[in-house]
């Protein structure tokens, strides 16, 4: 194997036992990754962010820290899934039956021969590949042994929730998962939990014609914790795609966004919140990367990501636009902003645009600031207390990002998580 | 209420003096207007006693009721009963102007050991308050201050000035940018206030504001001084002769 013999300090791809159906796209994977090899430091892609602790054959130690806070999602009326270090258990996970939606276990699933998820494991993956290679997905379609495939048919009325615990400080965890969407159905898919030391997972989405994919992830609880997630989704006419992530901790988390927009109007948003402390025991790095490809006629897409940044932490935006030749009526916005709330922290932002058609309108801006003295005296001089007025600014500056999750009640989950991240931060 | 002994400031970063020598005593209920002109230490005034950043105070004292307030965060001044009416009032993106207002009021309660309102009572407070101020619910939705005409603004800082109570209020150029119906409004959003309880300290260019608002007493300012102290003629005298005669008696 040539990923092997080429460097034995880092990972190899290592096909599980049990494939069945999903033999063949594991060894395509595992043939792709020994060609186009791990990323470097060298790739320009990872210009920003080593992915180094990614790509190493142990996955070094995590470390969890718990406020005695209840997990984000615990009020929310959904179906939930559990799985501790990477691996499903049953026992904390509700029974996996809801109306408008198949779910499996990709372990028990991919015993059959043949099965729905086929004609996508992988598939939206390969082609999330070009122009911009992303092995360390390629590494997990090759070597995921578990995830979550939903085969969604109609409206579902409760979200799926998955909730990554952790137990072990060295669990090195990979999962892909597979939604399906058929044409007019809808569904939300919320992901939140420490997850494991280290974190690798992929999520392929096809969202068809009509249909609507809702989701909302928070990172957090975990300080010491690596991770690299890529979503690939392909999206269909008059299709809806909403993504939002809410990142509060992690020693490094890069998380791919890759959007093929190939049905005309749709819509498709992506949306991020990163707060970044780097007095965390190994610091703090967040890198959102993101390529839309718009492929389509009157499509509408939205990548906001704001990060908060303080104590020496990284935050890290690639964000791309590419607009085909024959995708006219494109309506594309981006922005990325960063705060700094000192002189030690970073913000790196690589926006792009690329565009071969005449009739559209992208707009694309990324900033980096401090907090607005002005601002901060006016909020004083009224009576509100530095500490207050600073937090207040700080989320307004979030606002933007975290008004595009739809839902007004998970909404207020995600302040009230906010808050007490800066509440713990007080001087 | 409001006394400054010999106040003398500069600037932080260039040490710059502004404030050379600032004497001023307010009585309980008393209405006392400042003049002078451009660049003459007014504005810088009414920051160094609210506790804006980026002065240093080299000489001198204010106390309100005997406290030393230049030893209080800007916060605390507030809290105190000390407010300010920008000249500039600062836009705020992201923050509801409602969510801002109560949050101050609530601020204010918390520090001064009081019950914080509830979201009822203090919506219901707002907004006569906000009403007779001619400021429509679509403007205490917005971001505070964002895309407010200038006169707007000035509105939104008399409606704050209305919530909060203060025991003195310093106001600088509120009349500058309202047009005179407006003038009008804020005037008497300002004299419903009046009280012998609370002083007001007006910064203004003109007599119009003064028509409305009239003072008991009226300083003339000029680089970083009060040169004359007079009653409401002396605002009059300023209207029709400039300051010209009144800095040749300085020099
Ligand atoms: N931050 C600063 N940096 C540099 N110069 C300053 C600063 N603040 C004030 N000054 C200077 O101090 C002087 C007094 O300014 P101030 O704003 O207090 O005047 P003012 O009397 O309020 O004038 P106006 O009537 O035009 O409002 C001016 O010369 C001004 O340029
Ligand atoms: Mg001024």
């Amino acid at each position: 194997m040539a990923v092997a013999e080429t460097k034995n300090t880092q990972l190899v791809a290592d096909i599980p036992v049990t494939t069945g159906w999903t033999l063949a796209a594991r060894e395509d994977a595992k043939a792709r990754l020994a060609a186009a090899g791990l990323p470097g430091r060298r790739d320009e892609y990872w210009k920003y962010t080593r992915p180094d602790a990614m790509t190493a054959a142990e996955a070094p130690a995590g470390e969890f820290v718990d406020y005695g806070e209840a997990p984000v999602f615990s009020e929310v009326d959904r179906l939930k899934i559990v799985f501790v270090d990477g691996v499903y258990d049953a026992a904390q996970s509700d029974d996996l039956s809801l109306e408008g939606v198949t779910i499996e276990r990709l372990e028990d699933a991919a015993s059959a021969d043949i099965h729905w998820a086929q004609d996508l494991y992988g598939t939206l993956e390969t082609a999330g590949q070009t122009p911009v290679a992303r092995p360390l997905a390629t590494l997990n379609t090759a070597s995921a042994k578990d995830g979550i495939l939903l085969n969604v048919a109609g409206k579902v009325s409760k979200p799926i929730s998955l909730v990554y615990h952790y137990a072990s400080d060295t669990s090195d965890a990979m999962l892909h998962h597979v939604v399906k969407l058929a044409e007019g159905a809808e569904i939300t898919v919320l992901e939140n939990g420490p997850a494991a030391a280290r974190f690798n997972t992929v999520m392929e989405v096809d969202v068809a014609d009509r249909a609507s994919f809702h989701h909302v992830r928070t990172q957090g609880r975990q300080h010491v914790r690596n991770s690299a997630t890529h979503i690939f989704a392909r999206t269909g006419e008059e299709s809806q795609f909403r993504s939002f992530t809410m990142t509060v901790n992690g020693t490094l988390t890069r998380n791919e966004v890759v959007l093929d927009i190939q049905g005309d109007n749709a819509l498709a948003h992506v949306a991020g919140v990163a707060a970044g402390d780097g007095n965390a025991p190994q610091g703090y790095h967040h890198d959102d990367t993101v390529f839309v490809t718009h492929d389509a006629v009157n499509c509408e897409s939205r990548q906001v990501f704001k990060k908060v940044l303080r104590n020496g932490a990284t935050g890290v935006f690639q964000g791309k636009i590419l607009v085909k030749p024959d995708a006219q009526k494109t309506d594309g916005y981006q922005i990325s902003q960063g705060l700094l709330l000192d002189d030690d922290s970073n913000f790196l932002a690589k926006p792009e645009l690329e565009i071969y058609a005449d009739d559209v309108a992208c707009s694309h801006g990324s900033t980096v600031g401090a907090i607005d003295d002005e601002a901060l005296f006016y909020l004083r001089s009224r009576g509100v207390p530095a500490a207050d007025a600073q937090d207040l600014l700080v989320l307004a500056f979030l606002a933007e990002a975290i008004d595009e999750v739809a839902d007004e009640a998970i909404r207020e989950l995600l302040l009230t998580r906010l808050e007490a991240w800066l509440a713990r931060r007080r001087a | 209420m409001l006394e400054i002994k010999n106040l003398h400031a500069e600037l932080e970063d260039d040490g710059k003096k502004i404030l050379k020598g600032v004497d001023l005593k307010l009585e309980p209920g008393k209405v006392h207007a400042i003049m002078g002109p451009n660049g003459s230490g007014k504005s810088t005034l009414s920051y160094v006693l609210s506790g804006r950043d980026g002065y240093e105070v080299t000489e001198g004292s204010a106390t309100l009721d005997g406290e030393d307030i230049l030893e209080l965060e800007a916060e605390e001044r507030a809290a105190a009963g000390l407010f300010l009416a920008f000249q500039y009032p600062v836009e705020i993106p992201g923050v509801g102007n409602m969510t801002f207002l109560r949050t101050a009021v609530n601020a204010q309660r918390k520090a001064r050991g009081e019950e914080e309102l509830s979201a009822a009572d203090f919506l219901k407070v707002v907004r006569a308050k906000a009403k007779t101020l001619k400021i429509d619910g679509d403007m205490l939705k917005r971001p505070v201050n964002v895309g407010f005409s200038g006169g707007e603004k000035k509105r939104n800082e008399i409606l704050q000035m209305a919530m909060l109570e203060p025991k003195m209020c310093i106001l600088d150029e509120t009349d500058s940018g309202l047009d005179v119906d407006a003038m009008k409004l804020v005037s008497e959003g300002v004299n419903a206030l009046r009280d012998e309880g609370r002083s007001f300290l007006v910064i203004t260019h003109y007599q119009r504001l003064l028509d409305h608002i009239k003072p008991d007493v009226v300083h003339i300012m000029a680089e970083g001084r009060i040169i004359k102290t007079g009653g409401p003629e002396l605002a009059l005298e300023v209207e029709n002769n400039g300051y010209a005669d009144l800095l040749a008696e300085m020099a």
